[in-house]
């Protein structure tokens, strides 16, 4: 049983997996699955600097942190108790598309050679962590939703705007990974 | 369950706090009920199935996500797919049962408006999710995971939402 938790799960079952958040969340709570607006909440208590967007009761919301420290915790006990002691499979194609960008690190589930805090001082680790991490915080409150908000929970309640979300985050991504990406790696 | 709840209507009427807390967000907290802290102690448990979860079907890994946008796995799609596809049909089933919350009330989805920003800010996140490899909630499933970078990341992120705030009456919407 052990091990069978401990090999990566098959995409139908961790879809339906996240897919069974919807209902449990708005059942036991009336709570919409959300995870972006826990920054907007993290701002709003810690440095709301008398900004308009940030005036609001996030102690109402609290729930959403409640929520986002579970993950961290669901995070730690999977690594732990349910790790996979082998490498990630991807696909070959993948890997040496990646290898041939400067990619050398397949060991972990990303890769420790360019997202590692002591890779800070080189230029494509720095692009990569500040830069990819400020359009993800920017871009997610800007679009209203991330992943969970739009593609799961707006497309699960045929909300049209949160499909027009989600075309444009999968067009935002083809254009980085086809076009710029090349050209960050190989700084 | 109601598509618009009339208190949501009653709210946005007369409430400019709850006007401001629902802008750009999915989640807006509508129950009326006052329960102890340690309620919000279910939610930390979903959570870390969700966490768990993120991690065993590598979610939160760099290397699924380019693999998904160089159309070179089917996995990413299967998950979001299937997630999609049992996350609707729950919400129909919910709807046609009249299914209310365990504290009998009643069960809202708050209605999203179209805006400039699902296409901007849509098209800017999707640049950072290829970079980063990672969505806000798999960042904190990577943290929890041990991988210390991420917690720059999630820094990062953090100041990428204050400057939207601090920059949201200038932008288009």
């Amino acid at each position: 049983m052990l091990s069978l938790l401990q090999q990566p799960w098959a995409w139908y079952v961790g879809g339906a997996l996240i897919g069974l958040i919807v209902p449990t969340l708005l059942i036991i709570g009336n709570k919409s699955f959300g995870i972006s607006s826990s920054l907007r909440h993290i701002c709003a208590a810690t440095v709301p600097a008398n900004i308009k967007f940030f005036k609001y009761d996030w102690k109402k919301e609290q729930w959403n942190l409640f929520f986002i420290a579970g993950i961290f915790l669901g995070g730690l006990i999977a690594s732990t108790l349910l790790a996979n002691p082998e490498p990630i499979q991807i696909a070959e194609s993948t890997k040496t598309a990646l290898t041939a960008y400067g990619v050398t690190d397949f060991q972990n589930l990303i890769p420790t050679d360019i997202f590692n805090v002591g890779k800070l001082g080189e230029l494509r680790s720095l692009v990569l962590m500040i830069g990819g991490g400020f359009l993800v915080g920017f871009g997610t409150r800007y679009a209203g939703g991330c992943t969970s908000g739009h593609a799961i929970m707006g497309l699960s309640t045929l909300q049209l705007p949160s499909l027009v979300a989600v075309i444009a985050f999968m067009a935002g991504g083809f254009l980085m990974t086809w076009f710029i990406l090349p050209f960050i790696l190989n700084f | 369950m109601q598509e618009i709840h009339s208190f949501i209507d009653i709210q946005k009427s007369t409430n400019t706090e709850f006007v401001q807390r629902s802008t750009d967000s999915i989640c807006v907290n509508e129950s009326q009920l006052k329960h102890p802290w340690w309620y919000n102690l279910k939610y930390l448990v979903v959570g870390m199935f969700l966490g768990i979860v993120f991690i065993k079907a590598e979610l939160l890994s760099w290397f699924r996500i380019q693999e998904m946008f160089r159309l070179e796995s089917f996995h990413m799609y299967g998950v979001i797919g299937t997630a999609v596809a049992v996350g609707m049909t729950s919400v129909w089933l919910l709807k046609k049962l009249n299914i209310k919350t365990i504290y009998g009330e009643e069960i809202t989805i708050h209605p999203k408006e179209f805006n400039k920003g699902q296409v901007i800010g849509g098209l800017l996140f999707g640049l950072g999710w290829a970079m980063t490899g990672a969505c806000p909630g798999p960042i904190f499933a990577q943290i929890g995971a041990g991988f210390w970078s991420s917690i720059v990341v999630l820094l990062s992120a953090i100041t990428g939402t204050w400057v939207y705030g601090y920059l949201r009456d200038k932008l288009p919407h």
